[in-house]
């Protein structure tokens, strides 16, 4: 009776703990969600919410989603300029997705951050460099496309791209919208898979079809 | 079995548990702090994390920074920082709060470390800071023709010479300058010399990455260049597939690259057919062309990614052409002289460059080059036959010259990484050069084994200081003598995006096959540099100001017997500065460079201005691209003060100068366009780009130099064949994977 108390501690101990993991991990992830979204443009908050996702990815190391969002905020910021050279930390997004695409393969959400930081990296030199980084950022928005069809996302980011190429070049609205619309459609029938999962883009979509309206 | 029991137990745990949590959760502990660097200032948003959980904040614009944990015991705190080198330090925590300072160590890397830039201008992609050309910037450069030479002239410390090729930098001349592919020598860079016409550079600039334009305190790496060196890196592996084609007004070609499916090798072929016949009806030349100039070019390479990263390039080159041109005779207005050639060459380059393990590379370089040519001159009467006057001055112009020129390269450099970036390399090379010439009945066979054993180190003591040391040593065995070079440079950092930099070295080179051929009987020509330079760089523009001063030495002298007596100096001021954003759309740049040079070479009387030195030269460059026409203006504007000329008699046992003046300056304005009409069509199997260009838009006046008559009593103006140059033409590719369109989509 007594070693069975002590095992039923244990045996407990490890199932509360396990339970206790699991709801702490999407409890910080939700925190650091809502920080992200509160973040918006401001520079200082994205670093600060892209620290948080790195400190669970790093603590965690067995999930793929925080550093997936680590990856994307850093994509983001190497294309706003926030946090230092513009390559410097787009390569550090990439450090960041690499880690995530180990644990996760194949993964289309993964393939949309590996284009964005493509795209990050021609826009620092367009002329010199849309030759390379523009080709591989288009070849995986269409990896990300086989990968999952249902993903709105790479339809939002090629509708983002054709919108801000110019006209002459094939751009403009013209293109970007029918793709745009695809997007919206799909983000109609999306379901995220968790609470934590990939779930975004659908205003910007929404503001790519309302501005080429 | 004891299912009752568990739940029993659980609902006797639970509470408790809780309740210790509870008690910690209000037990939370602050760990707060500072994160400097080594010069206690703040690092904002320098990222604190508590290692192996959540908890962790980062740095406040002071550098403070404060969170609070539940964790108990000892732990890992860990800082980071772009830029700096992460450190760790373990704490305990208890129910006290902790504070911590860091001081955070930069780290010292490519991006941020201070490149030494003294004396040479780095294209490429590979290291912005110092980014100054690409190909892209080569081939859009009005008025250059997409040769490479022409746009080096563009840049400050190169002279604007039109009636030879060559790149003459900071008083030198045009044999100082060098050409390295991959590392290798490159030993007949341009097409055969025609008296008083320049001839265009036999690579095409799609061929590299990188172009580095040293104008001085080069590299121990290299060697037997007294002035300057052009060193072109290949590209690696190509985007994609592609076959291409391209019909102009003075050739046809076409060319066909295969990149492998796993992305892992390539091939490709080209060639292309030149011929003036049809430019030479329309546009008058001053030459009487009676061989139309026509050349076959064909080219071969492969390109092989081996297991290790390491790449292995093979490049070839096989050209033939010929050319006849007649012209007046300076010394009776009867005569004229006819100058023709048949020059057949081949070029051979392998690289190999491996990571090896514990910080190891090394690079191997092969190379092998024929170049024979067979060159004619006559003295034609009116008829244009053969004629002999009796008078040695105009019959000495008739000549046969067969030349062939081998060379036989090996080059292997190791490198092996120190702490950081710093870095030690040295390496080896042999050259065996076979230069067998027939002038008239004179024959003459040079051969030369050339050894050369070279070490450097870069040492990057700070991310703000730099240092690269280096020695060169060499042997030639047709000179039997040695010599040891040693180079150095230093570069520290002044303020953001802005460095100075300094440079010395010694520098060796060969006499001129030319001058070999009457006597061995000599040593090295010897140039030292010293260069100060200060320059600030961001993405959007460069300035540079650099100035140098260079001391000849051991300098060939003709006259009155072979030797190295000559002597020399050039001293000068040189300013350039790029700006691709003040002025939206456009991209230019501007160099201006002040030289102050004499010399006593050949059968010069005593130090003077040689007469391939202006004392001012400056370029403006701009591009524009207009996006709604899809087309791109190139404009390049070039100013030269006159350059000297001299009439030099011999007068017993020396020469003197009988006349001298200085040529008017020199102005030209090169124009190019480039239309891309399917740029953006998704749908499009075809890319495009028309070119059309033109060379001295205003046609002023353009005067190399003068020549004279054997007597002194007529000079006459060296000027270009023909006042301006047009081109167009039209240049065709297909993508075979489409991978283009995708680009397009994503412009």
């Amino acid at each position: 009776m007594k070693k069975l108390f002590f095992l039923t501690i244990i045996a407990a101990g490890l199932q509360f703990n396990a339970s206790a993991q699991s709801d702490k991990f999407v409890d910080a992830m939700k925190s650091a969600l809502k920080q992200y979204g509160e973040a918006k443009d401001n520079g200082e908050a994205l670093i600060a919410v892209e620290a948080k996702f790195e400190r669970i990815a790093d603590a965690e190391k067995t999930q793929w989603l925080p550093y997936y969002y680590a990856a994307l905020i850093k994509a983001t910021m190497s294309m706003q300029g926030i946090g230092g050279d513009r390559d410097k930390v787009a390569d550090e997004a990439n450090d960041l997705i690499t880690k995530a695409e180990v644990i996760e393969k194949n993964n289309s959400e993964i393939l949309v951050i590996k284009s964005m930081i493509q795209t990050a990296k021609m826009i620092v030199d367009p002329q010199a460099r849309y030759m390379k980084n523009g080709a591989e950022a288009a070849r995986l928005l269409e990896e990300a496309k086989k990968a999952d069809a249902t993903n709105p996302r790479p339809y939002m980011l090629q509708a983002n791209n054709l919108k801000n190429t110019p006209e002459q070049f094939g751009g403009g609205c013209k293109s970007a919208k029918p793709i745009a619309e695809k997007a919206v459609e799909l983000y109609a029938a999306f379901k995220p898979k968790s609470e934590i999962a990939p779930n975004w883009g659908k205003e910007s979509c929404e503001g790519i079809i309302a501005s080429c309206k | 079995m004891c299912h009752q029991n568990e739940t029993d137990m659980k609902k006797f745990i639970l509470p408790w548990i809780f309740l210790i949590i509870a008690a910690a959760a209000m037990a939370q502990a602050k760990i707060s702090g500072t994160v400097k660097d080594n010069r206690n200032r703040p690092i904002p948003g320098a990222s604190i994390t508590l290692k192996g959980t959540y908890d962790g904040t980062v740095a406040d614009s002071t550098g403070k920074f404060s969170f609070k944990t539940t964790e108990k015991g000892e732990y890992m705190l860990e800082v980071k920082s772009i830029n700096y080198k992460s450190i760790e330090q373990k704490i305990t925590i208890a129910n006290d709060a902790v504070v911590v300072n860091f001081s955070l160590k930069e780290e010292v890397n490519e991006l941020n470390a201070v490149t030494v830039t003294a004396g040479s201008f780095e294209a490429g992609d590979k290291k912005r800071a110092a980014a100054v050309l690409t190909s892209l910037d080569i081939v859009t450069t009005g008025g250059a023709n997409a040769d490479i030479s022409a746009v080096m002239k563009t840049l400050p410390g190169a002279q604007q010479i039109g009636e030879q090729e060559g790149l003459f930098v900071r008083g030198g001349t045009g044999y100082e300058t060098k050409q390295f592919i991959d590392g290798t020598l490159v030993n007949n860079p341009y097409g055969t010399s025609i008296p008083d016409i320049a001839s265009r550079g036999r690579f095409s600039p799609f061929l590299f990455k990188g172009t580095v334009f040293s104008t001085g305190g080069y590299s121990a790496l290299y060697g037997q260049a007294l002035s300057s060196a052009l060193m072109l890196e290949s590209i690696d592996l190509p985007d994609q597939s592609q076959a291409s084609a391209s019909v102009s007004t003075v050739f046809v070609g076409a060319g066909y690259q295969e990149l492998a499916k796993n992305k892992k090798s390539s091939w490709g072929v080209n060639y292309g057919y030149t011929n003036l016949i049809a430019y030479f009806n329309i546009v008058k030349q001053k030459p009487d062309y009676f061989t139309m100039p026509e050349f076959h070019n064909g080219d071969a390479n492969f390109r092989i990614k081996t297991k290790k990263g390491g790449m292995i390039k093979y490049y070839t080159t096989f050209s033939y052409g010929r050319i006849g041109l007649r012209r007046p005779n300076i010394d009776s207005a009867d005569l004229k002289n006819a100058f023709g050639y048949t020059n057949v060459n081949w070029y051979n380059n392998v690289s190999w460059r491996e990571t090896l393990s514990h910080g190891w590379k090394f690079n191997l370089g092969l190379s092998y080059s024929t170049n024979k040519d067979d060159i004619k001159q006559e003295i034609q009467n009116q008829n244009n036959q053969y004629t002999y006057t009796g008078k040695a001055y105009i019959d000495s112009n008739n000549f046969v010259l067969n030349s062939r020129q081998d060379l036989s390269q090996i080059k292997v450099v190791l490198e092996k990484k120190l702490k950081g970036i710093s870095a030690v390399r040295f390496g080896s090379e042999y050259w065996y050069g076979y230069n067998k010439n027939k002038y008239n009945i004179y024959s003459s066979l040079l051969i030369d084994h050339f050894v050369s054993v070279f070490g450097e180190t870069d040492l990057y003591i700070t991310n703000g200081l730099a240092a690269k040391i280096g020695g060169r040593f060499e042997y030639s065995s047709i000179l039997a003598k040695a010599n040891i070079a040693p180079r150095l440079s230093l570069a520290y950092k002044v303020g953001k995006d802005a460095q100075m930099s300094l440079a010395y070295g010694d520098f060796y080179q060969k006499p001129e096959n030319t001058q070999l051929i009457s006597t061995t009987n000599f040593g090295y020509t010897k140039a030292t540099h010293y260069i100060a330079n200060y320059q600030k760089t961001n993405k959007f523009y460069t300035f540079r100001i650099e100035a140098f001063y260079k001391k000849y030495n051991d300098l060939v002298k003709t006259f009155p017997v072979f030797n190295n007596d000559g002597t020399g100096y050039a001293k000068g001021i040189e300013l350039y500065w790029r700006d691709k954003k003040s002025i939206k759309n456009l991209d230019y740049w501007i160099s201006y460079s002040y030289l102050d040079t004499k010399r006593d070479y050949l059968n010069y009387p005593g130090q003077m201005q040689p007469n391939f030195a202006a004392t001012h030269t400056a370029s403006l460059v701009t591009k524009r691209f207009v996006t709604e026409w899809k087309t791109g203006f190139n404009f390049t504007y070039s100013y030269a003060t006159g350059r000297p000329y001299y009439l030099l008699q011999q007068n017993g046992n020396k020469y003197e100068i009988k006349d001298q003046g200085k040529t008017t300056d020199y102005n030209s304005l090169g124009f190019s366009l480039n239309y891309l009409p399917n740029l953006g069509k998704a749908k499009a199997k075809t890319f495009i780009v028309l070119v059309a260009s033109v060379t001295n838009v205003f046609n002023q006046k353009q005067v190399y130099g003068y020549n004279y008559n054997y007597s002194g009593s007529i000079k006459q103006a060296i000027t270009p064949p023909a006042p301006q140059f047009f081109f167009i033409g039209c240049f065709l590719s297909w993508g075979v994977d489409r991978s283009q369109d995708a680009i397009n989509n994503n412009l």
